[in-house]
């Protein structure tokens, strides 16, 4: 039982991901005066899926709120270093959030369907960026809800409130409704947490067939998830990074002590 | 009759603090079953006494009123001593003050209660500003009412004082009574508005941002639809509120024999003038020495507390739907 020190230093190690369609470059965070991140080099595979794991606290929501600016809604929270999205750094000042996010879409822990109906769920994204025929409309919503596999069980009602889904559909609402507005990065934050064990299954199976054309980066608690849906993980501990390899590398022979010490449950 | 009453009520008010008394020390005492049938009885007698209040109220408003209620009440305008009339010229403009008074409110309330509960945590100078605006807010939720028609009366009706003079109408007005009105409303709207809005989940806001969308799409398309059960609630109840109130149309829209309401945007709908209105028509008919006139302010009284009491339940009806969805 006793508390792990920090130590003077963390050994790292971490795999250069060539061509990633997301990536960071000695990513510090901060909120207010207190440091979270320590410089993040981190690479995201084009359509792939990407698993960040770790003790909470340990920075993983952190870093997958930094790669859509979703912290800049709170003021004192900020990131330095760079965040690039196609080579393009999205840290500059110029960066049009609005754009950003449209691309890089995000799938929260709780699900949040809005309060309207379920297509309108669907199509509120859509609507802000696009200006789409009636018909081509129909067509993004139903391709979105096919995609993420509740087709099938909303399509009879599509004009009934989001609200009154389970807790599994409203989550795969909610992928829905990020995919529909065709993002090229999909970030998920233990978007199965609340969710029960065959609704976890069938939105596994979604992220799965989603990274075809999306390139996805998931936080999870759950390390069996993370074999399971990931090509690349991620091991972060107090800010850091401690360890970056393909998934079956990091689980099956991992380098750094510590990512041993985790995924065998001796601490975290 | 009334002496008896009076005895009653006495009497209860002493059970209840014996009761209080005895719950209070006999716990000490080792008498628990004691203490305990003591505070039973002192939450009950609290009860009592207060619904007993509440029923006394409305039993004599239809034992007076209910018999006076005819078509002449809705047809006819205030009558002058020892005539027939009604009161028709005092409930349209009663309906007018308030419509008026809770559009203004509408607008400022949401608009406040938005600012507050979004933006207001922005940086440390917003903080302080919206924490000042939020303790004023709160001052003015109890406010003397009269206090308010006095300020509108410096403001809109009063002529000569300087600067002020620039925007007073210089007359009794019901434009003036509205806006007293909405003096008393805003602050219920402001205050149930951003309750509401901080009962949101962080979320649900960061969902909306997160497609995209900019923090007031978010907040007009998302939040406030979410919002939108309690916020229905605070402008109901704001509206209960101010529809009877007697003092800030005193000095502002005083009365008005004549129904001068009309259609007209250019003549202000009729509100650029006195406007007569209920409370204000209670307030000198129940002093009257004319027994109709008495009769008719006991009608007033039945209408508003009706009103009141219909909202009160419109209210719980909307209420029980949001959470049955």
């Amino acid at each position: 039982m006793n508390a792990p020190t920090t130590p003077e230093t963390y050994e790292s190690f971490t795999e250069e991901v060539p061509d990633a369609k997301l990536e960071t470059k000695g990513l510090d965070f901060f909120y207010g005066k207190n440091q979270s991140l320590y410089g993040i080099n981190i690479g995201f595979k084009r359509n792939a899926v990407t698993a960040l794991i770790g003790p909470s606290g340990c920075g993983k929501s952190t870093l997958l709120r930094a790669l859509n600016r979703i912290y800049a809604l709170y003021p004192g929270q900020r990131a330095e270093g760079q965040i690039l999205l196609d080579n393009q750094n999205i840290l500059d000042r110029g960066q049009d959030l609005g754009q950003l996010r449209a691309k890089v879409g995000m799938v929260f822990q709780q699900p949040t369907p809005f309060p309207m109906s379920i297509y309108d769920n669907v199509a509120f994204g859509v609507r802000l960026y696009e200006k789409l025929s009636k018909a081509d409309l129909n067509n993004r919503v139903e391709e979105s809800l096919r995609r993420a596999a509740l087709w099938t069980e909303v399509k009879d009602k599509l004009q009934s409130s989001g609200l009154g889904l389970s807790g599994g559909q409203q989550q795969r609402l909610c992928v829905a409704r990020g995919i529909a507005v065709r993002p090229a990065v999909l970030l998920l934050d233990e978007p199965a947490s609340a969710l029960d064990p065959i609704s976890t299954a069938k939105l596994e199976e979604t992220i799965v067939e989603l990274k075809a054309d999306i390139t996805i980066v998931i936080v999870t608690h759950n390390l069996q998830q993370a074999a399971r849906i990931s090509d690349n993980a991620a091991f972060m501990y107090l800010g850091r990074l401690i360890e970056f390899a393909k998934t079956e590398r990091l689980f099956d022979n991992p380098r750094a002590s510590r990512t041993a010490d985790y995924i065998t449950g001796r601490f975290g | 009759m009334i002496a008896l009453l009076g005895i009653a009520f006495i009497a209860l008010i002493a059970v209840i603090i014996a009761a209080g008394l005895i719950s209070t020390f006999g716990g000490s005492l080792g008498l628990r079953k004691v203490a305990n049938i003591g505070f039973v009885v002192f939450c009950v007698g609290g009860a009592v006494l207060a619904l007993s209040a509440l029923a006394a109220i409305l039993a004599s408003l239809l034992a007076n009123g209910f018999g006076g209620i005819n078509l002449a009440v809705f047809t006819q305008d205030t009558p002058a001593p020892g005539s027939t009339g009604g009161l028709r010229n005092a409930i349209l403009g009663s309906i007018a003050m308030c419509l008026e008074g809770m559009v203004i409110a509408i607008f400022v309330g949401i608009a406040a209660g938005t600012w507050l509960a979004e933006y207001a945590d922005r940086n440390n100078y917003t903080k302080t500003y919206g924490s000042i605006v939020r303790f004023v807010n709160d001052v003015l939720l109890s406010a003397p009412s009269i206090l308010v028609g006095l300020f509108i009366y410096t403001v809109l009706v009063a002529k000569g004082i300087p600067v002020l003079s620039v925007v007073s109408l210089g007359h009794f007005s019901g434009i003036a009574g509205g806006v007293a009105l909405s003096l008393l409303a805003v602050p219920v709207v402001t205050r149930t508005t951003e309750d509401v809005l901080r009962l949101q989940s962080r979320q649900l806001r960061e969902s909306g941002v997160a497609l995209g969308a900019p923090l007031w799409v978010t907040i007009r398309a998302i939040l406030w639809k979410a919002a939108q059960g309690g916020m229905i609630t605070g402008v109901l109840l704001a509206f209960a509120r101010i529809s009877g109130e007697t003092a800030p149309l005193l000095f502002t829209a005083l009365n008005n024999q004549f129904n001068g309401l009309n259609f007209k945007i250019e003549d202000a709908f009729g509100l650029n003038a006195p406007t007569a209105n209920i409370p204000v028509v209670i307030f000198n008919f129940a002093l009257s020495a004319y027994d109709d006139w008495r009769r008719l302010a006991w009608v007033g009284s039945l209408l508003i507390a009706a009103a009141v009491l219909g909202i009160n339940i419109l209210v719980r009806v909307l209420s029980a739907e949001q959470k049955r969805s």
